[in-house]
């Protein structure tokens, strides 16, 4: 039997947005060097929605890409072949101040992924880091910039992140297995 | 939708999901072909073998260079500078390359089958790069995928295959492809290269070449292969030629978005005319360069584990 415990419903995720576009808009004076992108596939809609919260705060269009972290993971031949998605890197990253989006944070390999996988398009000024939920269980010295909600959790349970753009509402919801 | 497969020995056994993984997945590939690094880590420290006992040089280099972009370490070994001259078998040569840990053993044979009996006797991934007149996976995929990116779909398409489909490898892998994707195959050529046993394929067999080529939104020219012939099954190539050959007259009686495709090599003026293989039409040259998506596409697919697909973020 498996029980799941909302964590945040639609606003909250709109609410703790809000904020982590404020704190990126405050952390970084020149904003026409700051660059967003989604890692695939749940930090693609994310991205895209501080994207929009971005250019209303900053008053002129942010570029927002994708990246596919698969070919870059170190897990590779310990699991069935990822479904690799579109990386899409529409700006050039030389001297940008990219910030990496993701749904959620946990052991950090993915966002070790994310920043060798950047490096292949060029050398950014400085990366950043954005996530919906850090649910903690790091493996790596890698921590976020902005967190939308800090999540204590345990090792085994699921953290799933709901979001209209792939059907259905927007929620965070902690599942148990047991 | 998710790829388990250990080996990639032919197009027969795929299921149309398989299929269209390889193709989805060889799109992100071909992405990395046209960035400034064309290179990316998946398959470092892993040792790949290209066991070619058959010649081949475009198929070998496609596969190489897929291999470095993605970053493994590659032995090359060819027949004729190889202990299989010595009498070594293929069991033998095969279990030895594994003794020095290959991974991943690409095999060019003559004999078919031989891909799926390394399978069976050795523990790398085995990936089929054309087995005598059996199956070549890897290019129906790459057709496949140039086919699906142009046209921007596959089902319901009309595809003939023109010319030597009897000892076509190609032809058969192509076939098997095009079919489970939900095309309709029509094949031509002479009736002693293209015989009615192919209709129980799924596919169409015609000898009049301007009723094959009439309605196709795909032409599929094959070379006729002299060194797969045991006896001449046609009078000569010039009779070939004029009889099957696409010239300019066929052309113009075809769809105008009808699209040329060939496995290479070229036999300029036997199946097809010099100007016709570069015209605007002709996807000869795409075809190469979607060939290293497909293979670094494979490549990576077979490398998965057997643990699950959904991965912790």
């Amino acid at each position: 039997m498996s029980e799941s415990n909302p964590v945040l419903n639609s606003a909250a995720i709109q609410r703790a947005l809000t904020r982590i576009a404020h704190e990126i808009a405050e952390r970084n004076e020149t904003s026409a060097d700051v660059a967003l992108v989604g890692i695939q596939r749940g930090g693609v809609p994310i991205a895209q929605r501080l994207c929009t919260l971005l250019s209303g705060i900053w008053g002129h269009t942010v570029s927002c890409g994708t990246l596919d972290v698969s070919m870059h993971r170190d897990d590779l031949d310990q699991r069935v072949a990822p479904n690799v998605q579109p990386t899409l890197i529409p700006f050039d990253v030389n001297g940008k101040i990219v910030v990496v989006v993701d749904d959620v944070l946990f052991s950090g390999r993915t966002t070790r992924a994310a920043m060798d996988a950047l490096n292949d398009f060029g050398r950014p000024k400085c990366i950043q880091l954005a996530v919906l939920v850090d649910r903690g269980h790091r493996e790596l010295p890698i921590k976020a910039d902005f967190v939308g909600k800090n999540l204590p959790t345990a090792r085994d349970q699921n953290v799933h992140v709901n979001l209209s753009e792939f059907g259905g509402t927007d929620e965070v919801v902690l599942e148990n297995i047991g | 939708m998710s790829w388990t497969r250990k080996h990639l020995l032919d197009i027969e056994s795929l299921t149309p999901d398989e299929i269209v993984t390889v193709l989805d997945t060889a799109r992100a590939f071909k992405a990395v072909g046209e960035r400034a690094i064309k290179k990316v880590p998946a398959l470092r420290g892993k040792t790949v073998v290209n066991l070619f006992v058959e010649p081949s040089t475009r198929t070998r280099i496609s596969f190489e260079l897929s291999e470095q972009r993605l970053s493994a370490d590659i032995i090359n070994f060819t027949a004729e500078a190889s202990s299989l001259k010595k009498g070594e078998t293929l069991k033998d040569t095969a279990r030895n390359l594994e003794a020095l840990n290959a991974d991943f053993i690409v095999i060019r044979h003559n004999a078919s089958g031989a891909p799926h009996f390394l399978s069976r006797v050795i523990n790398a991934s085995v990936i089929n790069a054309g087995d005598g007149a059996h199956e070549h996976p890897t290019q129906a995929l790459l057709d496949a995928f140039t086919i699906r990116e142009r046209k921007g779909r596959i089902a319901g398409l009309k595809v003939t295959i023109l010319g030597d489909i009897l000892y076509s490898r190609v032809a058969r892998s192509d076939i098997w492809a095009l079919t489970k994707l939900g095309a309709q195959v029509t094949l031509c050529g002479p009736s002693t290269l293209v015989p009615r046993t192919f209709e129980k394929m799924g596919c169409r067999v015609t000898h009049n070449v301007d009723e094959a080529i009439a309605d196709a939104d795909i032409i599929n020219l094959l070379r006729i292969q002299h060194e797969r012939q045991r006896k001449t099954m046609f009078p000569s190539l010039n009779e070939y030629s004029s009889l099957f050959g696409l010239n300019e007259a066929r052309l113009a009686r075809t769809k105008p978005d009808a699209l040329i495709m060939h496995p290479g090599p070229i036999n300029r003026g036997v199946e097809i005319d010099s100007e016709i293989a570069d015209c605007k039409r002709s996807l000869v040259l795409e075809q190469v360069t979607n060939g290293l998506a497909v293979r670094m596409a494979v490549l990576f697919l077979v490398n998965g584990g057997k643990g699950p697909q959904e991965i912790a973020p």
